[in-house]
């Protein structure tokens, strides 16, 4: 179990790096992808079924689609302006380099030498989750709901169109 | 009982990918890809708070993640909306075009 | 009715605090009422408050009120308090009586103008000021009414501000009496350090106990209230002010700077003559300058053509022998020389002010003339108010005055024989002036534009005061005409009567007749040089030595360029290269250093997203890290 935690877990690591650095959209989105079966796994490995079957059908379903969406719409490729030569320049990447490759190191150090005590695995089936959604954190939920909803009329005000066509149409609906 | 992996290693896993997504939205250019990298950062969190609900063997964790999850769908659909505004007044996607107001020629 | 005191000046400071609040939205009739009525409450209480003390009621010599303690602190107590005694009695009925008939003098003067309210709101105010000032029985609380006048006047002198050369009139008055401000403030620390008290009479009381007559501290004390007085009375060698003052509106000339606020330096040194008395120097020093005033601005009056600045010089002439009087330690006929002058000089500035309204503000005498055909009651009553400033014997209060003055001059034993001589001098100039000005107005042929008579609201002050002029001489009539002691006994709780040479009658009646010759004497040469043979004065301005004299004394005897060469210019000179002193350094550093700041920060305004989310990130990591670290 925990080496396809830790498969998972370069899987993931990987994949978003090649996220930040592709020049094409579809690219990047793509690789995004990838990154969220990875951390979805992670969560079946974690013992938290009902997460990962959330983190894939919303996050990899629903959002990434949104991002095609608008990247098919507004041909994003083209209009990119990436990278910025500017901070292509060594001068400017050579420190943060220096010193995260410090980080790493010290990070790679803790994690061989450390001593780990492993908690035992407990998995939490979606009906103890959704006994606890609905019982102490029922106010929550509905929070949540409010949310999307403010949402969902921002996005549909902030995306009109302010053209004669658009409120000719509205007007005669 | 299987041993699980311990908590230090997942907040670690979380972080590394935070740090991944910070770097993306003071790097990138592009207002897509800002958003794309604001949902990696989101992504890690949920994942840091997955992992301790684990840890304590409670499903609180996976319910921070849901709220989590429901946060990051609507302002994904705002920032979007939002980011179709943009492009549609500045004609590109490049965010240091609106760096001035309006209307003046700098 | 001596408990009503307060009411005195307390009438006209309301009547001030109404006008200057709702005056501009009152009806100018109501404006007239308030205005007038205040002073003329004042001056009916003033009365009353005389009868009351003439018969004898207020037990004692004097009658003190306390208002309320104004400050306690440290030791320094002074109190607002009322005293009244002869001379305040006196000085009281002066500015009120007369006050009141300008006020009603100016609802016709002022009727056409559009600040009207503003005028009068600025009229009761001084005459409340003065009202303190001479009834304050405390120096600091004259002072306040000394301050509070030299502001009126300087109001009012620049009323119609928006003439620049008015405005520069008004600086000019503000700046000179502040000199003479300044030294009398310095006299006040002087007093309060040697008497650790300010109430006039404890001073009094106690100045003869401590100093020595001729003591350093006494004489410099004097010297330093006769500063102050030789400001605010416009005498040698802060005079320069009033001859400018009138560019003030004529009821302000008459009021201020004829009747009350130049006198406030004579009632001054009669106030606190005990400190004279103890720096004989001093006191002589005030009769010297008295009588050369008297001659300077005599002088200076022969030749003027602007009639305001005739009276002006006038004005500083006649106060020149009010000096002169104190100076010999002829208190009483001072300040009965005073109550004279102020009735006849505003009486002349009125008749003036009725002369130029009717003749569209026509102020050259040259361009003046025959007009005594057209407004004939200004015309008896400024020749009544002439011949009382040129003391025509026997019938003008006036002479009465001035002859008691020639005749203390003779006889004290303080005086010397060239005041005496002065003085006689100076009647016969004042002759010549006075009856120049009537001929030259009212006689010979007409040639200014005549646009109708004044109206009856201002004839009537008019009357008033010229029967007034010529009957308040008679309150005071020497030993060999009638002997009338009404105002000396008045006063004779005030003031010590005046050491005098022993003399007879028959020499009393002969200096009387020399006075009245020289007065006669005058007015036979007013009559033949301007009237019977004008060609004959035309003959004299044109002589080059003649002409000579005719510029200097038009100009003041030069004092005006005096100062302005030797105090002016280096004074400006100083200002103009200190402009960009250490001081100024100091103030630009400041806003150069916010302009650097500005600088340095808006360069972190770029607009880039990007560079505003580098800085939240570092600030979140830096907080994270202290938060962490703590």
């Amino acid at each position: 179990m925990t080496t396809i935690f830790y498969l998972s877990t370069i899987v993931a690591i990987v994949s978003t790096v090649m996220v930040i650095t592709r020049k094409n959209a579809v690219h990047a989105v793509l690789y995004l992808l990838v990154s969220f079966f990875a951390v979805a796994s992670i969560f079946f490995v974690l013992g938290a079924p009902f997460a990962a079957a959330l983190e894939i059908i919303i996050y990899a379903g629903a959002i990434m689609v949104l991002f095609v969406f608008i990247i098919m719409l507004l041909n994003v490729s083209r209009y990119s302006g990436d990278p910025d030569p500017e901070w292509l320049r060594p001068t400017v990447w050579v420190g943060p380099v220096v010193l995260v490759v410090i980080l790493a190191a010290q990070m790679v150090y803790v994690i061989v030498m450390g001593e780990w005590s492993a908690t035992p695995l407990v998995e939490k089936t979606p009906k103890e989750v959704g006994m606890a959604m609905f019982g102490p954190y029922l106010i929550a939920v509905e929070l949540a709901s409010v949310l999307l909803f403010a949402g969902l009329l921002g996005a549909y005000h902030l995306g009109r169109r302010d053209d004669a066509a658009t409120e000719e149409r509205a007007e005669g609906s | 009982m299987i041993a699980s992996v311990p908590l230090e290693h997942s907040l670690l896993a979380a972080a590394v990918l935070f740090a991944l997504g910070l770097v993306g939205v003071l790097v990138r250019r592009n207002t897509v890809f800002v958003l794309m990298s604001i949902e990696i950062m989101l992504n890690a969190a949920g994942l840091a708070f997955v992992a301790a609900g684990a840890r304590w063997g409670q499903p609180d964790g996976q319910i921070m993640f849901i709220l989590i999850l429901s946060m990051a769908a609507a302002e994904v659909s705002v920032g979007l909306a939002l980011a179709f505004q943009f492009y549609r007044h500045f004609k590109s996607l490049d965010l240091d075009a609106g760096r001035t107001m309006r209307d003046w020629h700098v | 009715m001596c408990d009503l005191l307060w009411l005195i000046p307390a009438a006209p400071l309301v009547g001030f605090l109404i006008l200057i609040v709702l005056g501009s939205r009152i009806a100018r009739t109501a404006v007239s009422v308030i205005g007038v009525g205040s002073v003329g409450i004042s001056a009916v209480t003033a009365i009353l408050v005389g009868v009351d003390v003439i018969g004898g009621t207020p037990p004692g010599d004097a009658f003190s009120l306390l208002m309320w303690q104004w400050m306690n602190v440290a030791g320094f107590s002074a109190e607002a308090t009322l005293y009244l005694d002869g001379l305040s009695l006196v000085m009281m009925l002066v500015v009120t009586i007369v006050g009141f008939l300008i006020h009603l003098f100016s609802v016709g003067y002022m009727a056409d103008d559009e600040a009207f309210s503003r005028f009068f709101a600025y009229m009761n105010l001084f005459v409340s000021s003065m009202l303190i000032l001479v009834l304050s029985d405390n120096l600091l609380f004259l002072y306040l009414g000394w301050e509070g006048v030299g502001l009126c006047s300087y109001l009012l002198i620049g009323f119609w501000y928006r003439e620049p050369d008015n405005v520069a009139a008004a600086n000019k008055a503000f700046i000179v009496t502040r000199i003479g401000d300044t030294a009398m403030a310095i006299g006040l620390f002087l007093l309060f350090y040697s008497f650790d008290t300010l109430n006039i009479q404890a001073i009094l009381a106690a100045a003869p106990q401590q100093w020595q007559p001729g003591a350093t501290t006494a004489v410099l004390a004097a010297a330093l209230l006769l500063g102050g007085a030789l400001g605010k009375s416009a005498q040698l060698p802060l005079q320069t002010w009033l001859p400018d003052a009138m560019a003030g509106p004529t009821p302000v000339s008459a009021l201020i700077h004829a009747a009350t606020m130049v006198t406030a330096g004579v009632y001054l040194i009669a106030r606190t003559h005990v400190l004279f008395e103890l720096a004989p120097q001093v006191q002589f020093a005030v009769a010297v300058i008295g009588v050369l005033t008297v001659l300077v601005a005599g002088c200076s009056a022969l030749v003027q053509s602007d009639i305001k600045k005739a009276l002006a010089y006038s004005t500083i002439s006649q106060i020149g022998y009010m000096f002169l009087a104190l100076g010999i330690g002829a208190w009483s006929a001072a300040i009965f020389h005073l109550a004279t002058h102020a009735c006849f000089k505003s009486l002349l500035f009125l008749g003036a002010g009725a002369v130029m309204l009717s003749n569209h503000h026509e102020q050259n005498m040259f361009k003046l003339g025959g007009l005594r055909s057209r407004m004939p009651v200004t015309f008896v009553t400024f020749l009544v108010g002439a011949l009382s400033l040129a003391a025509l014997p026997l019938v003008t209060g006036g002479f009465y005055s001035k002859d008691l003055i020639l005749w203390y001059a003779w006889a004290s034993p303080v005086s010397t024989w060239w005041i005496w001589a002065g003085g006689l001098v100076g009647a016969l100039i004042t002759g010549v002036y006075a009856l120049r000005m009537v001929f030259l107005t009212f006689f010979g042929e007409a040639k200014g534009h005549f646009t109708g008579r004044p109206g009856l609201v201002m004839q009537i002050p008019l009357i008033i005061l010229a029967v007034l002029s010529v009957l308040i001489g008679f309150v005071q009539t020497p030993h060999s005409l009638g002997n009338i002691e009404l105002f000396s006994d008045l006063l004779r709780n005030v003031f010590p009567a005046p050491a005098e040479v022993s003399a007879t009658l028959s020499t009393e009646a002969l200096m009387q007749i020399i006075a009245g010759l020289a007065c006669l004497a005058g007015i036979a040469i007013a009559y033949i040089f301007f009237l019977r043979s004008p060609r004959w004065s035309s003959a004299v301005a044109e002589n080059p030595q003649g002409a000579l004299l005719h510029r200097f004394w038009f100009m003041g005897w030069g004092f005006d360029r005096l100062y302005d060469r030797t105090l002016v210019r280096p004074f400006v000179f100083v200002a103009r290269i200190n402009r960009r002193d250490v001081v100024d350094v100091v103030v630009t550093c400041i806003a150069l250093t916010t302009e650097a700041f500005h600088r340095a920060l808006s360069l972190g305004q770029t607009g880039k997203i990007r560079h505003y989310a580098v800085g939240m990130a570092i600030g979140a990591i830096i907080t994270i890290g202290i938060a962490v670290l703590l």
